[in-house]
């Protein structure tokens, strides 16, 4: 598997506290990487660097390199905006926007990008996301109803659905399953694995067996350092680090 | 000895209850006592006023000085023109300086900002009045409508701004993030999804910034100044609604007097409906700053 | 442009859903600058605003202000027709009118906050509370009108004769009655003043925990005793700063107190005679000013009824600060 996104030393801050240090990191394409740690370790800001949200929060700021496809995002006449185009995110809480149909909440990131499409093409859209996130068909008979009278899990679909539409290259999900029940849970991390085919996906989890399920490869972060990085079989069965090890059989966390 | 002592305590405890009795019955009290000129104004207004209420008034202009009839239809048509005009000036520029305040929390202007917001929410209108006579009646040569919008204008801005402010902070930031991670620019995040979730309670900032400039009178005693005639242009004087019911009840004329109830009533009808329904649509949520 | 095109046509695709062209990352951050200073714009002029008020203001004083200077603050000698004035009948006028308004506003205030906040079932509080903004809601132009027909007679032939029956050996209440006065001044003032000093009021006082009220119950205390003990104290600051609040509003309220204080510029010891306040005057006298010294000395009025108004807003709002704020967006 080629590396889709390579991180070179990547090192954030909030103001002058360092949040995470001197990550360097090989993401393969078309896998699931998770990223586990305990809580305040850095993986979500981690995550954030990747697509350049950790820069949105107030004196908040990253240094490295992260390179996708042989362009590094971090480079100074890099939009931001761009980056999040083909690098695309789902946070932890479900947040469909409140003004919009579940349709137009699909075609949000297209339309408020000044994407022109005919009706027929909106809708064509709109299907083909909702049915790679796995929503079509709860929804499809009411699509113009509003975004938030979804459940939990529904409008978190939603939201993959969302960022879907956008086509982008890889997919970052920060902890998308905290926030729901199980059976919602099963449901997305289902709907995870299909995604593999198409998408390079990378999901930040506190819950161990959630990584151990759905991921290929998993990174190992502790107190803003990357401690192991590397196949999720490994890490869960053998881990070579004794922090790993203290981790995975909750000695903490 | 033990049972003397206990006499004292309970004599004391009903000493302690008679005097919590008073206390409460006088917060009671206080508050019949405050709620009653509601009553009464709102009574009178309707017992007086009322019976003034026909086409005539509605249409017809003021008649000539002691001549009995005639309407405030100019006056009301005014006061919906000076209304009309200030909120042309005065929603852009307060919901844009609300969203600058909601973005730039923290920094020092933007405190600056609210503060000289705050500040000007405590002049009185009068002095807002005086500002505006120097600023466009002295240069312009006289009265106008244009005046006594930029006036009203002036009143309305710093209640729209912290309004706006107060809405747009209410927004949860996920949603922005959720905008800023499709790859939407921060401009387009901030007018089409944070704006847009905080239209509603914006809107109702608006409508409440706008029942009280319609009330106001003495920011335009010497701006707008008044009209016996039909008038829209801005450049002239223009009858409004309080200017009239105000030179009326000072007059000595008894059917001028007699309009000046009819008038009151269809101003605070009119404000009153801004209010109430404001407050129905969105189920007792607003609030208006003080 | 060719950027224009090359992105297009990459839209194209994307809703067509084919397989993603690289895009280029070249910056277009010109919207973001546009929005940005045109917010920032508007804000300013909210700032410029204020300025150009207070600028404004003492520019157009400066005749008066060159020939009086502090005499002015001093004198009670106001005469258009020889073009001498002086402002100390209104700045009395102001002072005991707003005085009498807040005796009587703020026990009224405190009452009605309290009786809000212990009293009142949860069913009443809200309706309560909504009836008493919207006395706030109604113009004072309408307020002025009842006082004139209603409150001051009212006063005159109820009022003032217990007034001065009882209370008569006072120079307060000598003198002849009329309904235009100082006194129905100070009632309408109350009347319009009570809601902003209750509402902050009530808002203060619901801040209290319920826990510091339980712990009073807990000893067996009386509800007023209560009160006294752990609802009254925390909101020292906070009851004070409604006060001052409600002086600022009291200062520069205008129409209905020149409708009804009956607008003499002479400083009388009774409430029963009529008076003036700064903000009266100015209402009643400005579109008249024939001479520009006439307008510049009613200007001044106007700048030292700014000034204090500011003074008062902010020191209200230090003590005060963020409580009702905090309470109101629920």
């Amino acid at each position: 598997m080629p590396d889709k996104i390579l991180v070179h030393h990547l090192t954030a801050w909030f103001g002058a506290v360092r949040a995470v240090h001197d990550i360097n990191m090989n993401i393969p394409q078309g896998n699931i990487t998770a990223i586990i740690g305990p809580s305040g370790c850095g993986k979500s800001t981690f995550v954030r660097c990747l697509n350049r949200m950790h820069e949105v929060i107030v004196g908040a700021r990253a240094e490295g390199e992260v390179v996708l496809d042989n362009e590094n995002i971090y480079a100074p006449e890099v939009d931001p905006v761009q980056v999040r185009r083909r690098i695309g995110m789902v946070f932890q809480k479900p947040t469909p926007f409140p003004t919009m149909s579940i349709e137009d909440n699909v075609a949000a990131g297209l339309k408020l990008n000044g994407v022109n499409f005919s009706r027929a093409e909106k809708d064509e859209v709109v299907e083909r996301c909702l049915k790679q996130a796995a929503l079509w068909e709860e929804v499809k008979d009411r699509l113009r109803a509003a975004g938030g009278s979804l459940s939990g899990g529904q409008q978190q679909r939603l939201c993959v659905a969302r960022a879907l539409a956008v086509e982008p290259e890889v997919l970052l999900m920060d902890e998308p399953c905290s926030a729901l029940d199980p059976i919602s849970t099963a449901r997305i991390e289902e709907l995870l694995i299909e995604l593999k085919a198409n998408y390079t996906i990378v999901i930040v989890t506190h819950n161990m067996q959630q990584a151990a399920r759905t991921a290929d490869m998993t990174a190992f972060l502790y107190a803003g350092e990357l401690i192991e990085f590397g196949e999720t079989r490994q890490i869960f069965t053998n881990p070579n680090r004794r922090e790993t090890e203290d981790y995975i059989t909750g000695r903490f966390g | 000895m033990a049972a003397a002592g206990t006499i004292a305590i309970a004599a004391h405890y009903r000493y302690r209850k008679a005097k919590n009795l008073v206390m409460m019955g006088l917060t009671i009290f206080a508050t019949v006592i405050t709620l009653a000129p509601l009553f009464l104004v709102l009574g009178y207004l309707l017992y007086k006023g009322a019976s003034s209420l026909n086409l005539a008034f509605f249409t017809r202009l003021p008649a000539p000085v002691g001549e009995v009839g005639g309407g405030m239809a100019n006056a009301i048509v005014g006061t919906f023109e000076l209304v009309l005009m200030a909120g042309l000036m005065g929603v852009p520029i307060g919901v844009g300086a609300g969203i600058y305040l909601a973005e730039h929390r923290g920094t020092r202007l933007a405190d600056g900002i609210r503060f000289a917001a705050d500040v000007m929410m405590g002049v009185p209108s009068i002095v807002v009045g005086i500002f505006a006579y120097a600023i466009v009646v002295r240069p312009m040569g006289g009265f106008s409508a244009f005046a006594g919008s930029v006036a009203l204008a002036t009143i309305m801005i710093p209640l729209v701004t912290r309004t706006t402010e107060e809405m747009v902070l209410l927004v949860p930031h996920e949603l922005r993030e959720a905008s800023l991670a499709l790859g939407v620019p921060r401009w387009r995040t901030t007018i089409s999804v944070v704006a847009r979730t905080a239209m509603g309670g914006i809107a109702t900032g608006v409508i409440l910034a706008t029942a009280r400039i319609a009330g106001e009178t003495a920011p335009l005693l010497f701006t707008a100044f008044g009209n016996h005639f039909w008038s829209t242009s801005l450049k002239g004087p223009v009858a409004a609604l309080p200017v009239q019911v105000y030179t009326y009840a000072i007059s000595p004329f008894a059917d001028w007097q007699r309009q000046a109830w009819a008038g009151a009533l269809v101003l605070t009808g009119i404000v009153l409906a801004l209010e109430l329904g404001v407050r129905a649509v969105t189920g007792g949520q607003a609030r208006t700053p003080r | 442009m060719a950027q224009q095109a090359d992105i297009a046509i990459h839209d194209a695709a994307i809703v067509r859903g084919e397989a993603r062209r690289h895009r280029p990352f070249r910056k277009r951050l010109v919207g973001d600058r546009i929005f940005g200073l045109s917010t920032l714009g508007l804000a300013l002029v909210v700032l410029g605003l204020l300025i150009a008020l207070a600028m404004v203001l003492g520019q157009a004083s400066i005749p008066a202000l060159r020939q009086f200077g502090w005499h002015f603050l001093i004198s009670a000698d106001w005469d258009p027709v020889n073009d001498v004035y002086g402002a100390l009948p209104f700045i009395y006028g102001t002072a005991v009118s707003s005085a009498l308004a807040l005796t009587i506003a703020v026990p009224l205030s405190l009452g009605v906050a309290l009786c809000l906040n212990e009293l009142a079932p949860v069913w009443l509080k809200r309706p309560i509370a909504f009836l008493v903004e919207l006395l706030a809601a109604i113009p004072s132009v309408v307020y002025g009108l009842w006082a004139i027909f209603v409150l001051g007679p009212w006063l005159r032939d109820n009022v003032e004769p217990i007034l001065h029956g009882l209370l008569g050996f006072l120079p307060l209440f000598q003198g002849p009655r009329t309904s235009v006065s100082m006194l129905s001044a100070g009632v309408i003032l109350a009347v319009m003043v009570i809601p902003y000093i209750s509402s902050v009021c009530t808002d203060v006082f619901a801040v209290v925990p319920q826990s510091q009220r339980e712990a009073a119950l807990a000893l067996g205390a009386t509800k007023w005793e209560m009160v006294r003990l752990s609802v009254l104290p925390p909101s020292t600051s906070g009851v004070v700063g409604a006060i001052i609040l409600g002086l600022g509003r009291a200062l520069g309220e205008t129409i209905a107190v020149a409708m009804i204080i009956g607008n003499s510029p002479n400083i009388s010891a009774s409430l029963f005679a009529p008076a003036a306040t700064l903000a009266s005057v100015i209402a009643n006298e400005f579109a008249e000013a024939t001479t520009s010294m006439y307008q510049a000395a009613l200007i001044e009025l106007g700048l030292v009824l700014m000034a204090v108004a500011i003074v008062l807003n902010v020191m209200a709002r230090m003590l005060v600060v963020g409580v009702s704020r905090r309470a109101g967006v629920k």
